[in-house]
């Protein structure tokens, strides 16, 4: 079928189409953008934080009670003896913080000693003794685990940083970019003057802050903090974790009266909490492209049924002149195609036009190559499908209309 | 006339009735997507001490590393020091002042069998409750002489008083946190700022604490701030004494000014306090201190989160294309209506006459969507609350005031008109024959 006559008579008209077209681009813009943005909070969901997530849970004890601190280091030592003792449990940890919580200990690392330059490289610390390699379930991809030697009590009035410690390897990329060899055996300056010597490099152990682009660095240090406050990190074997969660919680709060045991809670809930927002807003975005390619697709239906009454006399005509009914379907198939077409390429600029004030403004990713053309061909069949139905209807016209005046 | 105009449009609308419902449906759907979201970002942008925003001062002073700005391009660091804190406070140079941190403590209720539990306080110099015009329901915080005695009093919220002691009047009565005992003073009446203007960091939505302190009480005590804390160097000494003596910061300091002579006098204080004290050896950057009203100090702070933003944009794209549509519609009735209309021309009616008519008749079509759109905003809140349920602030969110209804309403009726005003125009320059010459 020719084009030409149906474009001519589009020109006739051309409001109607124009709304269409306007309808189509804006939609296109929001789908596409829209789904850059799933993609990138999907994408951020899905990384690994390194924790054996589906059996390892926490909690907290805090002391409320004035405790010397021989006295403190006396109930951590005494509490994870208890806890690793128990059937089920692989390994278990005091440390301050664990991946995805968003609370942590974060300090600057240098090349060579002295005060923070801009140069220096942030990293999360982890406190652990020579169980939190198993407990985080890290591998020790280079180098040794820390031995129980190396692991000491922290002393009061001290600030002095321990020798040793244990990097991600992404640290270590950070630090020595250009450097294809062992991160084993370097040397590295924290808390501006204290050297820190690397005795092994593990896989992945995320950050607890999942917004901070330095995630993926991390260091666990060898040093045991007497506090108050001290955090427990637990890894079951699989399918004990949540029988173990308040048979430990109860064991502990009856060994001592003096602190609370609280905040117990799984990694997988820690993770659900980390990442509401990113959920949130997929879920919301996801829930305004469908309604949206919906109302556009209604608008479609709209024009194209109005169009089909009001050309009823004409289709008879046709029809009567001896168009046979594919040939009438077709006709508003390709008017259909014709105003996407229009729509789809102003949407595309658009498109595009938005994703660049957005990544300036907001910092978002710009969009995958594949995103807009994706996005075309899923509106161009959403707009056949929304004509099918009234462009069936109009090739039912009997063509004894034709004869009937009006 | 208008009357006969909303009859007369009643009636169309009736006559039309899919039609209408379907422009009424499209207005609501786009005004409850944008106004769900612009109800989101008015609460989380709020100023709750709006009435004192031109005298309250949030301070800021740079004694951060010479080498390195606290926040790139050059911002001073968010909290004071410990040293600085005392020691404005100490000089008293505004008309009120107020240093505070907040800090986890268990509290210990009376009673066999009741767990003690966590709760975090703030320690705060006495100044905070008339500063930020907080109301008390029984009693009243305690004055500076009280704070730099160390007195062992606290003031609770409505909520923990009532937890703790009932419905009476709790003043005189103790309360255990940390096995030290505390006299309680006062009681909080309703009050619940969100977000926390006088402490944005960590999550500023999740409303004011419930139990306060004297400020130097709680340094006594040695008490962790369990807010932020940073250092851009290593306190010379261990414990809590170095800690204070550091340069670390992790205490939200404001002043009230009530007028621009004193804040530009408070101003020109700091600038004195900082000169001092690079003679000491202490602030090795250039003069960089900053006082910030709460508006300016919530924008600084990025109260509303880019995604807000975000999705505020897309949401108003998304209006647009309700809008179009209803464009659409709008122009297929009046092409509907064509021959109707060149026949009212052909009688003798004006076009202003019809322009007025189909004005009324969008406005009415305004006015429905509009509180159909109210719903829709119910509705999309909903929806929120719901995919956010794992944040427990997130009731104080989704909340709509009056202000927000009346936007709903005024927003369909804007973009009803004009969405109206292209239909209407063709309607307008219809001629008065030549439908009439068809028939």
């Amino acid at each position: 079928m020719d084009i030409g006559p149906i474009w001519r008579a589009m020109l006739r008209n051309k409001a109607g189409f124009v709304l269409i077209a306007l309808q189509v681009a804006v939609t296109l813009t929001i789908v596409v953008n829209a789904f850059g943005i799933i993609q990138e909070r999907a994408g951020r969901i899905a990384r690994d934080s390194g924790v054996d997530e589906a059996n390892t849970f926490a909690f907290a004890s805090v002391l409320f009670t004035d405790y010397e601190r021989e006295q403190r280091k006396v109930l951590i030592d005494e509490d994870l003896d208890l806890i690793r003792n128990v059937p089920g449990v692989v390994n278990a940890v005091a440390s301050n913080s664990f991946p995805l919580r968003q609370g942590g200990w974060s300090m600057g690392v240098a090349l060579e000693p002295g005060n923070q330059t801009p140069e220096s490289v942030g990293t999360a610390i982890y406190f652990v003794d020579e169980h939190g390699a198993e407990t985080f379930d890290v591998t020790v991809i280079d180098g040794k685990n820390f031995t129980p030697e190396q692991v000491t009590w922290s002393l009061e009035d001290d600030n002095t940083w321990p020798a040793y410690g244990i990097i991600t390897e992404a640290l270590g990329k950070e630090m020595w970019p250009d450097d294809a060899g062992s991160y084993v055996g370097k040397t590295m300056y924290i808390n501006d003057n204290d050297p820190v010597n690397i005795v092994g490099v593990i896989d992945t152990l995320q950050a607890p802050w999942e917004s901070w682009t330095g995630v993926e660095r991390s260091m666990l240090v060898p040093q045991r903090r007497p506090s108050e406050f001290v955090r427990y990190i637990v890894r079951a074997e699989p399918g004990m974790r949540d029988k173990l969660m308040p048979e430990i919680e109860a064991m502990l709060a009856a060994s001592n009266k003096d602190r609370i045991i609280r905040d117990m809670t799984t990694m997988d809930d820690v993770r659900k909490l980390a990442y509401v927002g990113d959920t949130a807003l997929i879920k919301i975005l996801g829930f305004i492209v469908v309604l949206l390619t919906l109302i556009t697709a209604l608008g479609i239906v709209g024009l194209a049924s109005f169009n089909v009454s009001r050309r009823t006399r004409q289709i008879g005509i046709r029809r009567a002149l001896g168009a046979t009914r594919p040939s009438i379907v077709r006709y508003f198939l390709i008017e259909n195609s014709i105003v996407s077409a229009i729509g789809l390429v102003v949407g595309s600029a658009l498109a595009i036009g938005l994703n660049i004030v957005m990544v300036e403004a907001f910092s978002l990713e710009p969009l995958a190559w594949y995103v807009i053309p994706a996005g075309v061909i899923a509106l161009w069949a959403v707009g056949q499908i929304a004509v099918a139905e009234p462009a069936r209807r109009a090739s039912n016209i009997s063509p004894a209309i034709a004869t009937r005046s009006s | 006339m208008l009357r006969y105009y909303l009859k007369l449009g009643i009636l169309s609308i009736r006559a039309n009735w899919a039609l209408s419902a379907l422009m009424v449906a499209a207005i609501a759907i786009g005004i409850g997507a944008c106004m769900t979201i612009v109800t989101v970002r008015h609460v989380m942008a709020d100023n709750p001490i709006d009435h004192k925003n031109e005298q309250l001062f949030h301070v800021q002073l740079d004694n951060w590393n010479p080498n390195d700005p606290y926040e790139e391009p050059n911002e001073p660091p968010e909290q004071v020091t410990y040293l600085d804190a005392t020691a404005l406070l100490e000089a008293g140079r505004a008309h009120r002042q107020v240093i505070s941190f907040k800090s986890d403590r268990v509290v210990q209720p009376e009673g066999d069998g009741v767990l003690p539990f966590q709760e975090v306080v703030r320690a705060t110099s006495a100044d905070f409750f008339a500063m930020f015009d907080v109301p008390f329901r029984y009693g009243a915080g305690w004055d500076a002489a009280a704070d730099r005695a160390g007195e062992k009093v606290t003031v609770l919220s409505t909520p923990m008083h009532e937890q703790l002691f009932g419905g009476e009047d709790s003043t005189g009565r103790m309360l255990m946190m940390n096995n030290e005992p505390f006299r309680v003073v006062g009681v909080l009446d309703d009050w619940h700022p969100v977000p926390t203007f006088y402490d944005l960091n960590n999550n500023p939505y999740q409303g004011p604490e419930a139990i306060y302190t004297p400020f130097s009480l709680a340094v006594t005590g040695e008490w962790g701030s369990s807010g932020n804390n940073s250092c851009w160097k290593p306190p010379e000494d261990g414990g809590y004494e170095g800690y204070l003596a550091s340069e670390c910061i992790w205490i939200q300091m404001w002043v009230e000014l009530p007028t621009r002579a004193d804040k530009e006098a408070y101003a020109q204080f700091l600038d004195d306090y900082v000169m001092e004290q690079k003679q000491l050896g202490r602030f090795p950057r250039d003069l960089n201190n900053r006082l910030s009203t709460p508006e300016e100090w919530m924008v600084n702070r990025e109260v509303v989160d880019d995604t807000v933003s975000v999705l505020l944009a897309l949401s108003v794209l998304f209006l647009v294309v309700c809008l179009l549509n209803t464009i659409g519609l709008l122009l297929a009735r009046v092409i509907r209506r064509r021959s109707d209309i060149s026949l009212r021309r052909a009688l003798g009616a004006s076009k202003a006459a019809l322009f007025r008519q189909y004005i009324v008749e969008a406005g009415l079509i305004g006015v429905a969507g509009g509180l159909a759109g109210i719903g829709m905003t119910w509705l999309g809140l909903r929806g929120i609350e719901n995919v956010f349920a794992d944040y427990d602030f997130i009731q104080y969110l989704v909340t709509m005031d009056w202000q927000m209804v009346g936007l709903a309403v005024l927003l369909a009726i804007v973009s009803a008109l004009g969405a109206a005003l292209y239909p209407i125009w063709r309607a307008c320059s219809v001629s008065p024959a030549s439908t009439l010459r068809i028939q």
